[in-house]
């Protein structure tokens, strides 16, 4: 039995860590590639961590199973009588508070980034691409209305006549920094892209900007993260990443919808048959 | 009084098993229900815990069940819920997992090892005949069942369902949620019940470990146990006035009496302008970040409190399983004050997303990051105080070690979220998920199972069923970590928590085999604790009879019989030495030295015997 028991304690960290590492094969793993390079450098912080927990979980669990295995298996008629090495106490604080306090300041630009606006790109701050606010259970998406040239206007904090609103489908340029305005209408909600890395709380009673730079195009996943009713779970919303020429036609096309009277031009109707 | 007086006068009265105490025979109803009796009064809150623990998993497979075969119709359980064809509405589902959250953390985990262990064990090892206040300690127990009474309510109106933390605004506007009415303030009352009875175990415990230790038992004298049971209590005594403090805001923030007397509707949390569900729009001022900031003062340390007294415990069995002192006492000590300390300046880590201040962020995460310093320094000396002993694989050690291999998981997962730009990610995933499982169940629990086995025989006068435990212990194991390691890996999918049907979501829909494997791997865990309940019944009739001291252990309340009679001790003890005296080669009468045998020699071996030094 004793045999049985020091295997059971060496077999599962063995197994867990075949487990976490085959996972990716699986897609037990990230959705993907990030599609923004500020997610990439926060998968390389991950896998940073991801080393340094690995070593460490590997080396304790050993360590835990090659004591409990001599500790059983003991022929001394006594156990050691030992209250502890005062040495071995400092090598064992100091060296994981080296380890842990690198980690903890090698985090800290990637979160300026992500976050402290006086970091944000200076393009993306001063023109917002869209206000998004969540409410139970859509996101509601708001672009500001275009010019004459359609070209799209500054984004105003409080709603204009001629802004352009679309719900569940937010579409952003590709290759450029984007600011979105994220609000609440009623309760908390949580922003979440995952493809992006991307996630920030819509706080009733504040504006809260997000910056992304997205590099792929495509459609990606907008969930929501934080409870928010029973509908949490079908706040399902998509991100189109499109190139600019197209970004500015979907906005010309809101706005045609928009504008929309019900009395169709001949043109418009031949081109809806098509 | 002294501590030990009421054992002087009844010094004769050896083996008798209860009512030692020789004045009157209390009567049933003071001896079994209002009790004064410190162990009695734990072991109401080991049953009334264990029974929740029950409820709280029935409610766990509840929302396995859902997470795994969403819209089918619920085996076993399905009947209870008939008018939805047993399938788990989205409605449903949200009050499945406040409530799991809500039993678990609050009648399950702080009571179990507050309640329960620190009731029974703090006057036993520290040399007392009972608490410093009694009656307070009396109340204490019954004022968790208008608690109790309180979430039962919560259900009856439909049960809360704005998630354990409560979030302001879902959980305090009437309209946000069909929850959010009745039964949020119910829930709310409960939570504050359950914080009174925290408080007065706490003061009481403070009292007691402070002023109520036998003659000899100095301050580095004490178990680890009673080292966690004071700190744990200190953080409670400071940190849960400002959760009772919070629920009282959001009582009133949602009091709401209708006709003349209209309501309180203060806007502590309630921002103006909402128009919430197409209700009204809101009238206020306040800021629903408030309410995390509180909330999560006391709850972040209430973390701490789910773990230390395990982690006192587990020292203690340690160490007399390997037959070995444990290594480092002092350095335990600092550790887990370190911990309770830092517990303090850590709690914006739950909220490194929701808004605040981005500079809080940074701080937040270099104290959360460096909390898993006296973390590591604890698990190293668990390590070495295996390291030369000498063991045996019972019951009591397989918990043991489980619960260093589990905390070791949880601590190390604790380092991902603990990093502000992976948290982003990371934050209300499956990653989560998995942490605190690993931390309060895997860990805390393991303790606890641990702990149950260790001191049955002290608190029945027999021993559980070593067959019957380990096979407990395996399908435990076994079920838990299959159920909790492969969440690891839907929080790196992004897998969000809280969800009643996540595979509407394009980037989800494969992760469904996965989750059922976690829900078999629940339910084997689930059905394996009553094998507990049926080893824990059977051996108060069946199980082999102890001794006083059938581990060979150390501690002081291996001294009185088993189980003691009121008053505790037959000959007041003293204290003569540290708690860890194993294998000392001054005794060599026996591998254990017990804080109460007279020293042998008159060369002074009763000294610290250079703990940590």
């Amino acid at each position: 039995m004793r045999k049985f028991w020091c295997g059971f304690f060496i077999f599962w960290p063995i197994a867990a860590v075949v487990y976490s590492a085959v996972s990716p094969q699986f897609n037990w793993w990230f959705p993907g590639p990030s599609v923004t390079e500020l997610g990439q450098r926060i998968d390389n912080l991950f896998y940073l961590i991801l080393i340094i927990v690995t070593a460490v979980f590997i080396g304790t669990q050993v360590a835990l199973g090659y004591v409990l295995w001599r500790a059983s298996h003991s022929k001394a008629e006594r156990a050691w009588f030992t209250h502890g090495s005062h040495n071995l106490e400092v090598i064992w604080s100091v060296v994981p508070s080296v380890i842990l306090l690198f980690l903890a300041l090698y985090q800290m630009d990637v979160w300026a980034l992500f976050r402290v606006q006086s970091f944000f790109p200076k393009e993306a701050l001063n023109a917002p691409v869209a206000e998004v606010t969540a409410r139970q259970f859509e996101w509601r998406i708001r672009y500001p209305g275009l010019d004459e040239h359609g070209v799209p206007k500054k984004l105003h904090l409080k709603p204009q006549p001629d802004d352009l609103y679309t719900v569940n489908d937010l579409h952003v340029p590709i290759g450029r920094p984007v600011m979105i305005n994220l609000r609440s209408d009623d309760v908390q909600h949580s922003f979440f892209l995952p493809h992006l890395r991307i996630k920030q709380d819509a706080v009733p009673g504040q504006i809260i900007p997000i910056w992304f730079k997205p590099e792929r195009q495509g459609n990606f996943d907008l969930a929501c993260a934080e409870l928010c009713g029973w509908g949490h779970y079908k706040m399902r919303a998509q991100l189109i990443v499109e190139r600019e020429v197209e970004f500015q036609a979907y906005l010309q096309k809101l706005r045609a919808d928009q504008n929309y009277d019900g009395h169709a031009t001949p043109s418009a109707v031949a081109k809806k048959d098509e | 009084m002294s501590a030990t007086g009421v054992a002087l006068e009844h010094g004769h009265d050896h083996d008798h098993a209860h009512g030692a105490h020789g004045h009157h025979e209390l009567s049933f109803v003071k001896k079994y229900v209002f009790s004064t009796d410190h162990k009695m009064i734990g072991m109401q809150f080991l049953f009334t815990t264990l029974l929740m623990m029950m409820v709280g998993g029935a409610l766990a497979l509840g929302v396995r069940w859902q997470v795994a075969f969403p819209w089918t119709s619920m085996p076993l359980f399905g009947p209870l819920f008939a008018e939805s064809g047993g399938q788990i509405s989205p409605e449903f589902y949200t009050m499945l997992f406040t409530m799991h959250a809500t039993v678990m953390i609050f009648l399950v985990i702080i009571p179990v090892l507050a309640g329960a262990f620190g009731n029974f064990l703090i006057p036993l090892m520290i040399g007392a005949d009972d608490m410093a206040f009694p009656v307070l300690n009396m109340l204490s127990y019954w004022f968790m069942i208008p608690a109790i009474a309180c979430f039962g309510l919560s259900f009856y109106f439909g049960g809360a369902a704005a998630g354990w933390t409560a979030y302001p605004l879902l959980a305090d506007i009437r309209a946000a949620a069909p929850s959010s009415g009745s039964a949020q303030t119910f829930w709310l009352l409960g939570v504050t019940f359950v914080g009174v009875s925290s408080m007065m175990g706490s003061v009481n415990y403070m009292t007691t470990i402070i002023n109520m230790r036998a003659p000899g038992m100095t301050l580095f004298r004490m178990p680890l146990t009673i080292w966690a049971m004071l700190i744990t209590a200190i953080l409670q005594a400071f940190a849960l006035p400002v959760l009772t403090a919070a629920g009282f805001m959001q009582v009133f923030d949602r009091l709401d009496f209708g006709g003349p007397l209209e309501g309180i509707h203060t806007v502590f949390f309630i921002p103006a302008g909402l128009v919430v569900n197409n209700a009204d729009p809101t009238v206020g001022g306040g800021q629903p970040l408030l309410w995390q900031h509180l909330f999560w003062f006391y709850s972040h340390p209430a973390v701490y409190i789910m773990l230390l007294p395990a982690m006192g415990m587990v020292s203690d069995m340690l160490a007399c399983m390997c037959r070995k002192p444990v290594f480092g006492y002092k350095p335990m000590v600092f550790s887990m004050s370190a911990i309770a300390g830092l517990g303090f300046i850590v709690w914006g880590h739950h909220m490194f997303i929701s808004g605040m201040n981005p500079a809080l962020g940074m701080t937040f995460m270099l104290s959360t990051i460096m909390i898993a310093l006296p973390s590591a320094v604890k698990v190293f000396n668990w390590i070495g105080t295996i390291w030369g002993g000498r063991l045996q694989f019972n019951t009591v050690t397989l918990y043991c070690a489980a619960f260093i291999s589990m905390f070791i998981v949880g601590g190390l997962s604790g380092i991902f979220m603990a990093a502000v730009p992976v948290d982003i990610y990371f934050h209300d995933t499956y990653m989560i998920v998995a942490h605190f499982h690993y931390v309060v169940f895997g860990t805390t629990l393991f303790g606890v199972f641990a702990g149950i086995q260790f001191w049955y025989p002290k608190m029945f006068g027999r021993k559980m069923n070593e067959t019957l435990g380990k096979w407990h212990f395996f399908l435990s194991f076994i079920g838990f970590n299959g159920a909790f390691f492969p969440m690891h890996m839907l929080g790196i999918a992004g897998f969000p928590r809280r969800y009643a049907d996540p595979y509407i979501h394009p980037y989800l829909e494969h992760l469904m085999p996965l989750n059922q494997f976690i829900t078999v791997s629940a339910i084997i865990m689930g059905f394996g604790q009553f094998l507990l309940l049926y080893n824990f019944g059977t051996s108060w009739f069946l199980g082999e009879k102890a001794g006083r001291n059938p581990w060979g252990a150390n501690g002081l309340e291996w001294s009185a019989p088993s189980p003691p009679g009121h008053g505790n001790f037959d000959v007041p003890p003293v204290c003569y030495r540290g708690p860890y005296e194993y294998s000392n080669p001054n005794n060599p009468d026996q591998d254990f030295w017990m804080q109460t045998d007279p020293p042998k020699s008159k060369k002074k071996p009763e000294g610290d015997a250079g703990h940590g030094h």
